[in-house]
């Protein structure tokens, strides 16, 4: 084949291409043969390696060296207090999530090169509905918070798992585990009945969800991020391109949530709250919604609701239902790995019927 | 290629922290073996990338050609003669294409680390929030006597929650020590508190303890101190969240410096 051949078609696919890629990172529309030609642009710099080359590595290298420089009127800038706290807050939950996302991102490469396709069409009932419950209470076993969930979820998508099921399992793993039950009985001391109200509303929320989905659900709504395709590699190559992958994508949505959550640490005083505390529909609502900006890990979320004590227990029941299953680092991570118009819709009805379930099971329970 | 920097930069910058004591501004001493672990992972994640991209550039030519090819099923069939070179290439082209961009966003926490290395929340976190102790973590149960010697030396939250929940029973009239940073009360009056984490410090609380006798003056905010005293049933209201603030009957003080961990 002549080498000049592959040069002149990638140029005029480039101008085709790069767009939608840029727009939608989870496109998996994209036909085959444009798959191919667009792999070939990106083999271009590899040939010419001046050409295509500034942009990546080089810019890493001047932006460092700038940064270098520039490091002491960073650092004053940043000394005010708001700022400080505001950087403190976003480094830590960077910090806290990474043994959480790379154990969920190498289960989850596990689960992609190690478990056949074919284990799962035996370890989940058949039935969809079935499955549902079965995933549900699956997720008692993964000891974590829900940044590893989310890769995990959208492994099991990958390999056929119903995406109800995987919806359900999405939702429940991080609520219902071992860690954060315990987690929660030690905050409550005087309230063992919130560790038993916390673990069956976000059950049942679980549930819920991933039976809405297979009635109100459609597949196209969810994106996967296209991926190398793992089954033409061997084992070894497929396991550390599926890692780093994940890490990249579950990784880069995981910054931008941390940096809403930190500004919301940083911006919303709990005085606001005080405010709110004594009327009962908005003490519901406000916590609900402070979940969702706080964006706390599921083990520790706990023993902030404890500490927001001017609260009744069902708000707080509310602050522990839906924190684990909506908040700006999940949102953010869905939108990454499921794609946007999943997350549009997915968060704001799981943010419903969490808020329902929770406050049926808190007039039930507590 | 760039990310797979981007990676072990930014493992490198946990690994940093989590080797020396910065880790400790911000999550719990427990995570230690796993950000070693978590972090030794993530570069080795990245060179094993880099490792299969930089490959290829030293394989035969002709082995570039077979991947060049448009056809999917020849590439599919070079996979399947399984020559090493070619599946790297493959690997490559689809490296190249599917980096998401998102992840450079992996470079800010890493220069957050690295550069800014950002301090242990302090007295502006501690004033956003209601103190930690609340009326309901009143757990009813005897507390154990205090550590032995004289001073005994305690935490601001274990003297504050003996100081409220057990009216002070088991401190009785002994001496305590206790070390936190200086914030102002809600009286404008400087006070001691301590942040506690549960996990990391985006769920951080302050413990806050009001200070009477000698009263420790013209220090700066975030001032650490250590505070010798003995206890007294002077109690505040912490007007964020309407939780009572204990006090101590401060008879020394000196300022230190900021403890390893700044959290209890």
């Amino acid at each position: 084949m002549a080498a000049s051949e592959p040069t002149t078609s990638s140029s005029a696919s480039t101008a085709a291409d790069d767009p939608a890629t840029l727009d939608a990172p989870g496109d998996a529309h994209a036909t085959a043969p444009t798959l191919d030609a667009a792999q070939h642009d990106r083999a271009q710099p590899s040939r010419f390696p001046f050409a295509g080359r500034i942009g990546s590595v080089e810019i890493l290298a001047a932006v460092l060296v700038l940064l270098i420089f520039l490091r002491d009127p960073l650092a004053r800038l940043l000394s005010a207090p708001s700022l400080a706290t505001w950087t403190t807050v976003f480094v830590s939950v960077m910090v806290q999530a990474v043994p959480f996302l790379v154990f969920g991102v190498l289960l989850s490469a596990a689960i992609a090169v190690f478990v056949p396709r074919s284990f799962w069409a035996r370890a989940l009932p058949k039935h969809p509905a079935l499955a549902v419950p079965v995933a549900s209470a699956a997720g008692v076993i993964l000891p974590g918070c829900e940044c590893g969930a989310v890769p995990i979820a959208g492994s099991l998508i990958r390999r056929g798992v119903t995406p109800a099921a995987a919806l359900a399992f999405l939702l429940a793993a991080p609520a219902i585990n071992p860690i954060v039950l315990v987690a929660t009985a030690v905050a409550f001391p005087n309230n063992p009945e919130m560790v038993l109200a916390r673990a069956v509303a976000s059950l049942i929320v679980a549930m819920v969800m991933g039976w809405l989905w297979l009635r109100l659900g459609r597949a196209d709504w969810i994106r996967l991020p296209r991926r190398p395709d793992l089954d033409g590699l061997r084992r070894g190559e497929a396991f550390w391109s599926a890692v780093r992958h994940d890490v990249a994508h579950a990784g880069g949505f995981l910054v931008i949530g941390a940096m809403a959550a930190a500004t919301i640490n940083v911006v919303v005083p709990e005085q606001w709250l005080q405010t709110l505390a004594d009327q009962p529909v908005l003490s519901v609502l406000a916590l609900a919604g402070l979940a969702v900006l706080l964006s706390i890990c599921s083990e520790a979320d706990a023993f902030v609701a404890a500490s927001l004590s001017q609260f009744s227990l069902t708000a707080r029941l509310a602050f522990l239902v839906v924190g684990p299953m909506v908040d700006l680092k999940l949102i953010s991570m869905q939108a990454g790995i499921f794609g946007r118009r999943f997350a549009a819709r997915f968060a704001p009805a799981t943010f419903t019927v969490a808020v329902a379930v929770a406050v049926i099971t808190g007039m039930v329970l507590l | 290629m760039a990310q797979a920097c981007v990676m072990i930069f930014f493992g490198a910058a946990v690994l940093r922290a989590s080797v020396t004591d910065l880790y400790l501004r911000y999550v719990k001493e427990g995570l230690r073996p796993f950000l070693i672990a978590a972090s030794l992972l993530l570069i080795a994640v990245a060179v094993m990338t880099l490792w299969y991209e930089l490959r290829p550039y030293a394989d035969a030519p002709e082995d570039r050609n077979d991947a060049e090819d448009p056809s999917s099923g020849n590439r599919r069939q070079s996979d399947e003669q399984s020559t090493s070179g070619s599946t790297a290439e493959d690997l490559h082209d689809e490296h190249a294409h599917h980096e998401p961009r998102v992840a450079w966003l992996l470079l800010l926490p890493a220069l957050g680390l690295l550069l800014l290395a950002p301090p242990a929340l302090g007295s502006y976190a501690a004033g956003q929030a209601g103190t930690a102790l609340t009326a309901e973590q009143d757990y009813g149960y005897d507390y154990p006597p205090l550590p032995a010697g004289d001073p005994a030396t305690t935490s601001v939250f274990d003297y504050a929650a003996r100081a409220l929940f057990d009216k002070g029973q088991s401190i009785g009239n002994r001496r305590v020590q206790l070390t936190g940073f200086i914030t102002p009360g809600p009286d404008g009056q400087p006070i001691l508190a301590r942040m506690i984490l549960s996990c990391c410090a985006a769920d951080g609380r302050p413990v806050k303890l009001g200070l009477a006798g000698d009263v420790p003056t013209g220090l700066a905010n975030d001032t650490w101190i250590q505070v010798t005293g003995r206890y007294t049933d002077r109690v505040t209201r912490d007007p964020i969240n309407d939780e009572e603030i204990p006090y101590i009957d401060v008879e020394s003080w000196r300022q230190v410096t900021a403890p390893k961990d700044p959290y209890e």
